[in-house]
């Protein structure tokens, strides 16, 4: 069986199918279910309003004995996708054994796509990671995966100004990638510095394709750095020297938090720069003390000032999360009482009987959670 | 707020239909019922992954075949079977139980109890509220649980006499005609209104979720798919209702076999204050009653068939509720707990025969046929040890 493949225009058939499945009839037959539940009981790759994909290859990035492999996916998404900007993310959700399914949050490495186009993902097998190790080691190619649209602004503007940094280290190159390949596909007439760390050049994803953008030049000045290996470290010293004035141009930084750390500290506040995220930083959460409370579990313990996902976790509980933070929803949980600081913004909030996302919310002072 | 509806003094009634046990042996009996939880929580998985799903794709099968047959006016009865069964799974062992959560640990949207919604005119988080929260948690406290006679029926000899209760009987068969509307009216605690102790203003926020769902099933059944077939709308349309009625008449007969046999247990509202986790069990098994039948009958029923371990693990697949059964009964055995189950035809002559008599005013001395044998041992059982 062939699905469209190329998906970039679908055929008048398809659209118009497209367009009864989503009609408002059509949810008025198939409610309260949603026309999805029926399409997918005969082909996963069916759908009127959510995204699927199937996984049409699996090619190892980088393998390195001892460390942890990282491989790029290439997904054939059904026709719901609707495109991606490059820098933005997908949630990606696999049933790891048939039952439970697991959502966790990757950036496409592809350069802009249009809806229905394939793409790809790049993923670190961690070592206990239950959805990538799942996906480079045992999902077999041809399997269906659960996609979100594609989200967040950690994206280029529609006019590109004449001179971009990009600052990654490690897996955090993805959506840098995203970027530096879209902008080649646009030909970008202004200059790109790409300054990426990685521990060993053995470590280096998107090795060969960086070494022929180096090779043909075209504006791209592509510095791939190894400061375990001697190279410098980010310094303002050092990125004063290879861009002057770089505090006033336009940067998009992705990585480990140190590298991160050092970046701010650079840039000091600059408003041109961008930073994405793929762990939520470890400051701004609650401070210890008080008392927390997980109502359904009958549990009470002293609020460490970690998330309330992490103190459940240790408590032994097991509450629903995915990406752990923050974008998923899954962990959503009603705080009942007391007050709560977002790990990210520092916002805090008191309401009772409140919706919140553990995974991002720290108490401050006692707290009784439904969980 | 007071909802004290009970006698204080417990009567005999009251004394004989529950059996106490000491506040050490209720301790036990928590934790040997924790374990079995336990147990089955560190087992979910692709089993009941494949068992729900596969539930789902011939609910799915059968209501599609039911909608489809429609169209060969000879083969009406076999849509409106078809249409039927689509119905009574969807509610019963898919809806039912995935709103309680049993198969949240899938991850899976479609499968989940905060976005489930089901194929019946209650709108699914205003029965998650008056089921899963006030029914579970007050199971058979009388004057707390509104699942006892439905704010409607008189069900138990705590609920005192009123001349109104003479048209029991009929309004059992009027509930049971009009089930799923029954259901869905539940929230809005119409006797509560009635009697002063809910104003229409606490009903406000109810409405509109609870009209769009009407108005959703009712265009689904009533308008579009009878429209559909051109001119075989009467049939379609009287096939339509005719599959919800049958849905309805099922439902409400599993239902009332779980709580009302004679010889299930009520409670009143102070032996159950400060209740401790081995008493809130001992009432789940006490006020609940099983109904035996073959496989196919247990999945018919959404596996309700077994009240007693549902209501003792809410959460738990429901397919593993005949895996348990026994361990159970045995538990009660030790214990010299009723386990009360029965075939259909026996549970529900028996909640028929409530039914009529709770028409009537108590006959304080007259033999009681629901007495459970006389207690031994009678100790408070909330006391701490
Ligand atoms: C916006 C964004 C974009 C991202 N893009 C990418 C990308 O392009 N490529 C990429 O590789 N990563 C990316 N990430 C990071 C990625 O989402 C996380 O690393 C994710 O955890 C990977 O899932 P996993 O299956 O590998 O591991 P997980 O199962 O999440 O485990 C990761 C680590 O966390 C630990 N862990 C897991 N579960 C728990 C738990 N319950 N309690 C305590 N510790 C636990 C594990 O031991 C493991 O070491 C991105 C993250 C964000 C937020
Ligand atoms: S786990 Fe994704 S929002 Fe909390």
């Amino acid at each position: 069986m062939s699905t469209t493949t190329t998906g970039t225009t679908t055929a008048p058939l398809g659209s118009l199918a497209q367009r009864v499945l989503r009609s408002r009839t059509m949810a008025a037959l198939t409610q309260p279910h949603g026309v999805d539940r029926y399409l997918e009981l005969v082909n996963p790759m069916w759908a009127a309003h959510e995204v699927r994909a199937r996984i049409a290859d699996v090619h190892r990035e980088v393998d390195v004995p001892g460390h942890p492999p990282v491989a790029t996916l290439t997904l054939e998404p059904t026709s719901t996708w609707q495109g991606h900007r490059a820098g933005q993310h997908v949630q990606l959700g696999v049933e790891v054994d048939g039952a439970r399914r697991t959502t966790r949050v990757f950036t496409v490495s592809s350069p802009d796509s249009r809806p229905g186009d394939r793409f790809t993902v790049t993923m670190r097998a961690n070592p206990d990671g239950v959805v990538s190790r799942y996906l480079t080691g045992r999902a077999a190619i041809g399997s269906t995966v659960h996609l979100s649209q594609a989200q967040g602004d950690f994206v280029l503007p529609d006019r590109v100004p004449e001179h971009v940094v990009m600052i990654s280290g490690g897996s955090g190159i993805t959506p840098v990638m995203s970027m530096l390949r879209s902008l080649q596909r646009r030909t970008h007439r202004g200059r790109v510095t790409f300054i990426h760390y990685a521990q060993s050049p053995e470590h280096q994803i998107y090795a060969a394709e960086l070494a022929d953008v180096a090779a043909s030049g075209h504006g791209i000045d592509l510095h791939l750095l190894h400061p375990e290996l001697g190279d410098p470290a980010l310094s303002p010293a050092w990125l004063e020297r290879l861009v002057p004035g770089y505090r006033e141009v336009p940067t998009w930084a992705c990585g480990p938090a140190p590298l991160i750390e050092a970046v701010h500290g650079a840039y000091d506040g600059s408003e041109a720069l961008h930073v994405e995220y793929f762990k939520p930083p470890r400051t701004g959460g609650g401070e210890a003390g008080g008392e927390i409370t997980f109502a359904r579990s009958g549990r009470t313990a002293p609020n460490t000032g970690e998330s309330l996902l992490v103190q459940a976790e240790a408590l032994g509980l097991r509450p629903e999360s995915g990406c752990r933070m923050g974008i998923c929803f899954t962990c959503v949980s009603r705080k009942d009482e007391g007050t709560v600081r977002h790990v990210v913004s520092g916002d805090e909030s008191s309401l009772p009987d409140e919706e919140i996302r553990v995974c991002v919310s720290a108490p401050v002072g006692d707290c009784t959670v439904d969980l | 707020m007071t909802m004290t509806m009970t006698n204080p003094q417990p009567t005999a009634e009251e004394a004989a239909g529950t059996k106490r046990l000491t506040a050490e042996q209720l301790e036990r009996l928590g934790e040997e019922l924790d374990a079995i939880r336990q147990r089955i929580l560190a087992d979910l998985g692709e089993e009941d992954a494949a068992y729900i799903r596969k539930v789902v794709k011939a609910q799915r099968g059968f209501e599609i075949a039911g909608r489809a047959l429609f169209y060969l006016p000879p083969a009406w009865p076999l849509a409106v079977a078809s249409l039927s069964i689509s119905k009574i799974l969807d509610n019963m062992e898919i809806g039912h139980n995935v709103m309680h959560g049993q198969y949240d640990w899938m991850g899976d949207p479609g499968l989940n109890s905060r976005m489930y919604e089901w194929d019946n005119v209650c709108p699914s988080d205003q029965w998650k509220n008056s089921h899963n929260f006030i029914h579970h948690t007050y199971t058979n406290i009388v004057g707390k649980d509104r699942d006892i006679g439905y704010g409607v029926l008189r069900m138990d000899e705590d609920q005192p006499w009123h001349p109104y209760y003479l048209g029991n009987p009929v309004y059992a068969l009027l509930l049971m005609v009009f089930f799923e509307w029954g259901v869905a009216m539940h929230d809005l605690e119409v006797e509560n209104l009635v009697s002063g102790g809910r104003s229409l203003e606490d009903n406000k926020p109810l409405y509109p979720g609870l009209l769009r769902k009407m108005r959703r099933q009712a265009v689904k059944d009533y308008l579009l798919f009878p429209a559909l077939t051109g001119p075989l709308f009467p049939l379609t349309f009287a096939g339509n209702a005719v599959a919800n009625l049958v849905r309805n008449v099922w439902a409400f007969n599993i239902i009332f076999c779980g709580h009302f046999p004679a010889g299930v247990a009520t409670f009143s509202i102070e032996e159950c204050e400060d209740e401790t986790r081995g008493h809130w069990y001992y009432r789940q098994l006490l006020g609940s009653a099983n109904i035996t039948g073959g496989k196919v009958f247990h999945l018919l029923t959404g596996n309700l068939s077994h009240q007693i371990e549902h209501h003792l693990f809410p959460d738990l697949p429901a397919r593993r509720y005949p895996q348990i059964a026994e361990e159970v009964r045995e538990i009660c055995e030790r214990y010299d707990l009723d386990y009360n189950a029965g075939p259909l035809g026996k549970q529900l002559f028996s909640v028929a025969r409530k039914i009529c008599r709770m028409a009537l005013p108590d006959r304080r001395k007259a033999p009681q046929d629901d007495v459970v044998e006389p207690v031994e041992v009678v100790t408070e059982p909330t006391v701490a040890a």
